[in-house]
């Protein structure tokens, strides 16, 4: 199965990723080869299988009592943000 | 030379006053700042908070206090946040990230008194068989400096192959300890999934990511996994059971131990690297071992398997990098979107980008169920493969790659190449099963790995398995020259 240049662009998109002109045909290509790569799974007979989707079985999701634990670090936090303004990351204007 | 002993050695000289670790971490320092131009294997040096913690190791000596690793230097791959130290994580992506926390791991290392020399490269966000996919450019093999490390925790490997440090931690999602530690001639441990935090570990494929070390043998592993297992709350998935004591385990005679030679690992094999698993075996026979053939048919769907399953879990773990509260962010974003769009496309390198649109894909809706739902599946066949034949033998082995490593630049255009380095590796990673390579020979002048897997929390078998296999070869000790 080979992937078209408008389903690269659909998924670029949902990645929220610019592809560049440059960029465009190589993930054509080798996005095109790896899903026949793993198109090779379809070949599989896994009927009643039950999926994994953790690698050690009869493990559940811990919970924990509900108490604040962590101490306020947002300074500490903001001294990574791109823009911050007032203790609020500043983004494009979203609402006009 | 200092550099060449090993851990346990340096504890001992440390305990007796004949070294301190101030003079053990300006010995590495220096070798570091010699060695590592040529190798790139270090991408952020921590001279000064190296020093002061060298002093503070030597103090807590004076006041009586002991430990395998206080006062030991070591080198932290850059996947793991560092306290007001850059954690790139190999990408542009973070570039300027200061990490407010430490992860698990390096806060237990820091309390069991290592000393941190510095970050080690590493392939972007961890995804790479070669260390070609940094964005502070690709690590050199110290064996051959126009051959790649391996990866992703290449940087590591030749480190610790260099012997810039007498250990590195690393990570392993695919292969990513064990690979580089193969094509570097030195030991790498990937632990079960769950035995070591990954609490402040950059996460790639949150069901498959595990932490370990690279080291000079087994023995010195053993010290290090020591440290960093064990339950730790601030990890969801982390494993709430003793960790043994790993070091008291490795002279455990290997009488009786049945060792599986995985039949599919062997398809294909080029005999010369064959032959070395061979000769393997005959030592593992002669310390009393018995070996015999196992088969786990669906471990050739591993890699498939894996490239659905991984890059799904990376396309969702990595939407976290938005351009918005930390990380890079592109120039005068014209709205929302194209800040998203422009800062994650100009961010991320190439190989990060197509394993989220992978990921995407996979999960989009209409091709779910073919192959997320479906790797799943398969993901479950080969676990079961695996207990099937656990139920037969204590432990499998293999190589850990099928060639040594290969040149700079050989296979970057050709993605599916690329991930077939892994083939032996994933398995085990799918099935969250502890791993490990040992240095078997060499092939060319380059070293090769035998890989040993066992069933789930058998750290301690495995490290036993590979400490008798070095007490009876001397691969382990070789120093690739220029680093001896």
């Amino acid at each position: 199965m080979s992937l078209t240049r408008q389903d690269v662009e659909k998924i670029a998109h949902l990645a929220r990723l610019n592809i560049t002109e440059q960029e465009m045909p190589v993930y054509v290509t080798s996005l095109s080869s790896i899903v026949n790569f793993v198109d090779d799974l379809s070949r599989v007979q896994t009927g009643a299988v039950e999926p994994m989707a953790h690698p050690l079985d009869g493990q559940h999701q811990r919970l924990r009592a509900d108490l604040v634990t962590e101490t306020d670090s947002r300074e500490k936090y903001q001294a990574n943000a791109p823009a911050v303004q007032a203790g609020l990351y500043v983004v494009p204007r979203v609402i006009e | 030379m200092l550099h060449n002993l090993s851990i346990g050695e340096l504890g001992r000289r440390l305990s007796s006053g004949e070294i301190s670790s101030v003079e053990l971490t300006r010995h590495f320092l220096a070798r570091i700042e010699r060695l590592n131009p040529a190798l790139n294997a270090l991408i952020t040096l921590t001279a000064e908070q190296a020093l002061a913690e060298a002093k503070s190791a030597d103090a807590r000596r004076r006041a009586g206090e002991s430990g395998r690793l206080l006062g030991i230097p070591l080198i932290h791959k850059d996947i793991f946040c560092t306290d007001g130290v850059r954690t790139s994580c190999g990408s542009r992506m973070l570039d300027n990230f200061i990490a407010p926390y430490d992860a698990t791991v390096v806060t237990r290392l820091k309390a069991a008194g290592a000393v941190m020399l510095g970050k080690a490269n590493m392939d972007e966000f961890a995804m790479g068989s070669s260390n070609e996919t940094s964005f502070y450019g690709p690590v050199k093999n110290p064996w051959d400096t126009s051959k790649v490390p391996g990866g992703s925790s290449g940087g590591s490997a030749a480190a610790a192959a260099a012997r810039l440090a007498p250990f590195a931690t690393g990570t392993d999602t695919g292969g990513s300890i064990r690979q580089p530690a193969a094509l570097t001639g030195v030991t790498g441990v990937k632990p079960t999934y769950g035995r070591v935090s990954r609490y402040g570990m950059i996460a790639f494929a949150s069901s498959l990511d595990q932490a370990g070390v690279i080291a000079g043998s087994a023995a010195d592993a053993a010290i290090v996994l020591q440290a960093m297992a064990g339950f730790d709350p601030k990890d969801s998935t982390s494993i709430d059971a003793p960790v043994p004591d790993y070091e008291a385990a490795l002279e455990a005679p290997l009488a009786g131990l049945k060792i599986g030679l995985l039949r599919e690992f062997f398809e294909g094999l080029e005999a010369r690297n064959a032959a070395l698993i061979h000769d393997a075996l005959k030592v593992y026979r002669s310390l009393g071992a018995e070996t015999v053939e196992v088969s786990l048919p669906h471990l050739p769907l591993s890699v498939p398997t894996y490239y659905v399953v991984a890059p799904a879990e990376c396309s969702s773990n990595l939407s976290r990098f938005d351009g918005v509260r930390y990380g890079y962010r592109c120039a005068n974003p014209t709205d929302l979107l194209d800040l998203y769009k422009r800062s994650r496309g100009e961010g991320f390198g190439a190989e990060v980008k197509r394993r989220i649109m992978t990921g995407t894909y996979v999960l989009s809706a209409g091709y779910f169920d073919a192959y997320y739902l479906k790797a799943q599946k398969v993901r479950r066949l080969i676990t079961d493969d695996f207990r099937a034949a656990f139920a037969q033998v204590d432990l499998v082995i293999g190589p850990t790659t099928p060639t040594p490593a290969f040149s700079i630049g050989a296979k970057v255009d050709d993605p599916v190449t690329m991930y077939l380095n892994d083939i032996y590796t994933i398995g085990a990673n799918l099935a969250g099963l502890p791993g490990l390579s040992v240095p078997c020979g060499f092939v060319e002048g380059l070293p090769m790995g035998l890989q040993l897997i066992g069933p789930h929390f058998s750290e301690s078998k495995l490290l036993n398995a590979a400490h008798r296999f070095q007490q009876a070869t001397e691969w382990h000790t070789r120093s690739p020259r220029g680093f001896e």
